[in-house]
């Protein structure tokens, strides 16, 4: 791994330039704000690394051109923000299904419905739990800095190819927007694990090969889902958290992406106050990092979930503690900007209890 | 006695017995495109993007790389399989249902684009694989099951003519409506499939084959009286011929 100097840039700039590190040869995209400085910085970038850009005539479009890369066995990629990711649902599910790997980012926006063009995290359900139809998952990984998006770019490629699956990067318009030190590097040459040996390139010297998420013949599908299944439990060991300051704490707040970055602010200056409370951040939120919560359960912590939501990722931390502990939530409306003074009267309040 | 062969298939169709009607002209499509596949030594270098409808299973019968778009999608598969493989010649299969309804925009923005890509298009006039619905192509007066009194031009408008619209935008480089009705057709049928796949191995551009095929199951005939109502009712609504040839524009 080389690293290079600092550079000061935008989350969605980060997005694009770890796609290029990553080997990203083939983006397709839509506008949709806030993710739209990915499409116009990756319109003239992609050319300098040999690759293709194209500007889809939808979501629809572009999903599928992804699936059609993908089948190609290359490192390819959509970005775009929550109407525009609703949309790509049937291509994901058959990316899934067939299992193509690819990584959609979702720079995700207030909703439902036009919603604003303002942060929010109301597409953790849709992310997490496949978001189309059939039993399926992405892995989905959760920025809340520009290094993060940077960092999880690479990552979510390596992924994606690990697994031959989907993979989702959920940023959100705090993150895509906002500007931080960025230090850009190098990963090793791109691992593909091996596409040359599934994906279609052409039947030269070998059997022809297909790539479908069609199974009609009796039992079929049926074989497909155990397999998926299985995948899906082997992707659990992917699980990540940071976890800040829940040594002592009585109460662990669970927080991801941008809103877990400004609760850390908010902890940090509760702890200043000698207050006993710590946070903990999935990094992944499929797999989600269950077993982090659990043990803390098992020290006897009590939990509080912040999102910008109305309350989605709360389930998955009650379900992690089950049987052990609950979880409180606090939900920040999508449509109004958090910042760290929020936090607080929540936090003690819960603290208090 | 000895035994001579008089007619046999190129090594490209899988020797299997299909899986459509009695009449269907499916089967006579996929064996065109074996051929001019075959006759222009693209075999190995061949990825095949299958569509939504009957002929979903086209992977059966073609002894190609292939990969399965979702419904209306394969337009757009194809220019992400395309832009990734850049040397391989790739091509869609798609019916009318999918092409003309669900995937209108596909289709037409990845002609548009000029992507260097092939359709071959079988147009029905119905949803074989759900059973005859309405399509776009369903001609006026037309039965299907969810227009039993016949297609009404007011309540549901007139079919669609794709040869016309694709011929008209920019990014074709060939565009050609044919008919599988007849054996001077189907003959016909095999050049223009020839034309359009020496558009994308010559870097020309974007080609298009839309093939007139009968679906007698839906349309309640027998094979025989199938290929006579193409000739006698959907040629003169759907007109034969060259809509694009940029090798050919300027010359007349
Ligand atoms: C999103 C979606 N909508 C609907 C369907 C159901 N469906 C399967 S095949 C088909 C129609 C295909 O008709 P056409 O393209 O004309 O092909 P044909 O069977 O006539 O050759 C439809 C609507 C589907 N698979 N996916
Ligand atoms: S239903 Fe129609 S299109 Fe489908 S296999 Fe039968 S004849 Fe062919
Ligand atoms: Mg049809």
């Amino acid at each position: 791994m080389s690293k290079t100097k600092r550079i000061f840039i935008k989350g969605n700039e980060a997005i694009s330039r770890g796609a290029l590190a990553a080997g990203c040869t083939c983006y397709f995209g839509y506008p949709i704000t806030p993710q739209n400085d990915i499409p116009e910085f990756l319109s003239t970038k992609m050319a300098t690394v040999n690759g293709e850009f194209v500007q889809a005539e939808s979501e629809v479009a572009a999903a599928n051109m992804l699936l059609g890369a993908a089948a190609g066995g290359v490192r390819a990629m959509t970005t775009s923000s929550s109407p525009g990711v609703s949309l790509m649902q049937e291509a994901i599910s058959y990316m899934a299904g067939s299992e193509l790997p690819g990584v959609i980012v979702n720079v995700n926006r207030g909703g439902p419905g036009l919603g604003d063009i303002g942060s929010s995290q109301g597409d953790y359900f849709q992310s997490t739990r496949g978001g189309g139809h059939g039993d399926y998952r992405t892995l989905v990984l959760a920025p809340g800095t520009c290094q993060e998006a940077y960092d999880m770019m690479i990552e979510a490629f390596d992924l994606a190819f690990k697994y031959r699956n989907p993979v989702l990067v959920l940023a959100d318009a705090i993150v895509g927007q906002m500007k931080e030190p960025v230090t850009p590097w190098e990963p090793k040459a791109a691992d593909n694990h091996g596409a040359e040996d599934w994906c279609i390139d052409g039947a030269q010297g070998r059997e022809k090969r297909l790539l479908k998420s069609l199974f009609l013949e009796d039992g079929a599908l049926a074989g497909q889902n155990r397999n998926l299944q299985s995948k899906y439990e082997a992707m659990q060991a992917e699980a990540r958290a940071d976890v800040f300051e829940c040594d002592d704490a009585d109460l662990v707040v669970v927080a991801f992406g941008s809103i877990g970055r400004i609760v850390k602010s908010t902890v940090r200056r509760l702890r200043s106050e000698g207050k006993k409370v710590g946070l903990v951040r999935p990094l992944t939120l499929y797999p989600f990092p269950s077993e982090v919560l659990r043990d803390l359960a098992k020290q006897g912590k009590r939990f509080l979930t912040i999102e910008q939501n109305c309350g989605q990722m709360v389930d998955d931390v009650r379900l992690s503690v089950r049987g052990i502990a609950d979880s409180e939530f606090h939900g920040h409306m999508p449509g109004d900007l958090p910042g760290s003074d929020d936090f607080i009267a929540p936090i003690i309040k819960h603290l208090e209890d | 006695m000895s035994e001579k062969l008089v007619f046999d298939a190129p090594e490209i169709m899988i020797d299997r017995p299909t899986h459509y009607c009695p009449g269907c002209h499916h089967g006579v499509a996929h064996r065109l495109v074996g051929e001019v596949l075959t006759e222009m030594g693209l075999v190995d270098d061949t990825l095949c993007v299958g569509s939504i409808g009957c002929s979903v299973f086209i992977y059966n019968y073609l002894d190609v790389d292939a990969v399965e778009a979702p419904h209306g999608r394969a337009p757009a598969v194809a220019t992400g399989l395309k832009r990734a493989h850049k040397d391989k010649f790739v091509f869609t299969y798609q019916g009318d249902g999918d092409l003309a309804s669900i995937g209108l925009a596909e289709i037409v923005h990845a002609a548009n684009r000029g992507e260097k890509i092939s359709v071959v298009f079988v147009n029905n006039t119905v949803y074989g694989m759900t059973g005859g619905q309405m399509a776009p192509t369903t001609l006026v007066g037309q039965k299907s099951t969810t227009c039993p009194d016949g297609r009404c031009a007011d309540e549901h408008g007139q079919a669609i003519r794709m040869s016309e619209i694709i011929g008209g935008l920019g990014g074709t480089a060939y565009c050609e409506r044919v008919s599988l009705d007849s054996v001077k057709n189907i003959r016909r049928a095999k050049k223009a499939l020839r034309k359009a796949f020496e558009m994308q191995i010559n870097g020309t551009g974007f080609g298009f084959v839309e093939m007139l095929s009968a679906c007698p199951t839906n349309w309640k005939m027998d094979p025989v009286s199938a290929n006579t109502r193409i000739t006698e009712e959907m040629i003169p609504y759907f007109p034969l011929g060259v809509f694009k040839d940029v090798t050919k524009d300027g010359e007349e």
